[in-house]
């Protein structure tokens, strides 16, 4: 069907994005808010984020899955650690993805990022989503609930905490604020709002459209 | 009901050669470094130079532990634990090793690249290719092409090894490559690249001789390539 209209949702097209799990409320929301009806989400498990090595052939099973069933699939990932291999798969299966190496990155916006970065290497980043499952993707993914001793191989060479929040939550900026403390970090929050993440979720269904954030 | 039995305590000290090492590999994969320094002890008590105790018992264990990280039957807590074991065999095993003056089989500089911060992997490579017999000047992290530069010029090392764990790091490897050819240093060194984001192809685009994708990898790797290069000297 062709659409005399830039708005895709409005012409019944159906647009498929295979994400991440970290980003799924972030991605319902900006789908709310900008009234996309015709995008649809799949996650794939938010735990990939700690074995990007599983990322490239999950998106590429779920995107061969729904082919043909979607008039667009787009994919909801930043290159996160798979060094080029994802957009491997990307290009393969005439795809796209998120800009940037990691969330981080298109929740920040990419010059934001790079200052942050360059101004002091030694940053470690939290999102909403890292921040609300501090405990289990990284307390425990790393052992660090068992064997305490580890944290200085992980986190010795790092100085700050940088919590990019997607939403204005005192009790977010709290538990950021805690997880700075037991990492030994410096704490700092950034607010992003989606950033680069409603920026290409609407212009894939509205070139002409601007976005609405969370801030 | 079957009654639980309690699980018999192993006396690393009545065991024999053989059933020690194999022990020892079995504690290093379970990150003992209690247990791994008492079995080194005893091991030099029966009269064992350092040098095999450091292949037999502790280099042969970590490459059990790299082939099963490797496979994803390990994951990198458990790698953390089992290299601290081995720090522990090593801190005792290299004065003796030192003592025995014997000469290092190569020399290697190493460093995470500038912009980068991780370090565990170049920290296992580090371990391993001293456990392989080589000499390893660590430039720790960050490190630009300045500071690579000028400890190639300072230990004339006959490797460069280069590690980066963000995908906007790792062409930094580049560089510090292309700034050896300007300088007509490249070959003076053998280059080898590691890091998660990196694979084959990356290190072959940038000009490195090799891509080492763990560290026993990377010790192996290192041993092959230097005895190939003073083969064809």
């Amino acid at each position: 069907m062709t659409s005399e209209s830039p708005a895709g949702h409005m012409t019944g097209e159906r647009t498929l994005i295979v994400a991440c799990g970290a980003l799924s409320r972030e991605l319902l929301q900006v789908i709310e808010v900008n009234n996309l009806p015709g995008v649809e989400i799949a996650c794939l498990p938010a735990s990939y984020h700690n074995t990007p090595d599983k990322i490239p052939d999950a998106v590429a099973q779920r995107v061969r899955a729904a082919a043909g069933l979607y008039d667009t699939i787009y994919v909801g990932y930043a290159d996160c650690g798979t060094g080029g291999r994802l957009d491997a798969v990307c290009e393969e299966l005439g795809v796209e993805r998120l800009p940037g190496a990691h969330c981080y990155e298109f929740f920040a916006g990419q010059q934001t990022f790079a200052r942050l970065h360059d101004a002091e290497p030694g940053t470690f980043y939290l999102t909403d989503f890292l921040v609300k499952h501090f405990d289990r993707l990284v307390i425990k993914a790393l052992w660090l609930d068992t064997h305490p001793e580890l944290l200085s191989d992980y986190f010795g060479n790092y100085t700050r905490l940088v919590y990019l929040a997607q939403t204005d939550n005192p009790d977010l900026v709290a538990q950021a604020e805690t997880a700075a403390q037991r990492l030994g970090l410096r704490f700092e929050l950034c607010p992003t709002g989606y950033g680069e993440l409603a920026t290409s979720v609407v212009e894939l269904s509205s070139p002409n459209r601007q976005p609405i954030g969370a801030y | 009901m079957v009654e639980e039995q309690p699980e018999e305590e192993i006396i690393l000290a009545d065991l024999s050669d053989d059933d020690l090492t194999a022990q020892m590999h079995d504690d290093l994969y379970d990150g003992l470094a209690d247990e791994i320094a008492e079995g080194t002890n005893i091991l030099l008590a029966r009269g064992w130079e350092p040098g095999r105790v450091l292949n037999d018992a502790l280099v042969e264990g970590m490459r059990i532990v790299g082939i099963d990280f490797r496979d994803g039957i390990l994951f990198v807590p458990e790698v953390l634990l089992s290299a601290n074991a081995m720090k522990a065999g090593m801190a005792i095993l290299r004065p003796l090793l030192a003592e025995t003056g014997v000469e290092p089989i190569g020399k290697i500089v190493i460093g995470t690249v500038k912009g980068d911060i991780h370090d565990i992997g170049k920290n296992l490579v580090g371990m391993m290719l001293e456990g392989a017999g080589f000499e390893v000047i660590d430039l720790g992290i960050n490190t630009d092409v300045e500071e690579f530069l000028g400890a190639l010029d300072e230990h004339k090392p006959d490797f460069l090894g280069m590690s980066a764990l963000l995908t906007t790091t790792m062409p930094y490897m580049k560089v510090v490559i292309d700034v050896l050819k300007e300088k007509s240093l490249r070959e003076e060194y053998i280059v080898i690249v590691g890091g998660a984001p990196l694979n084959e192809e990356f290190g072959e685009a940038i000009g490195a001789d090799a891509y080492c994708r763990d560290a026993a990898v990377a010790a192996e790797t290192a041993q092959r390539l230097i005895a190939e290069r003073r083969a064809a000297a």
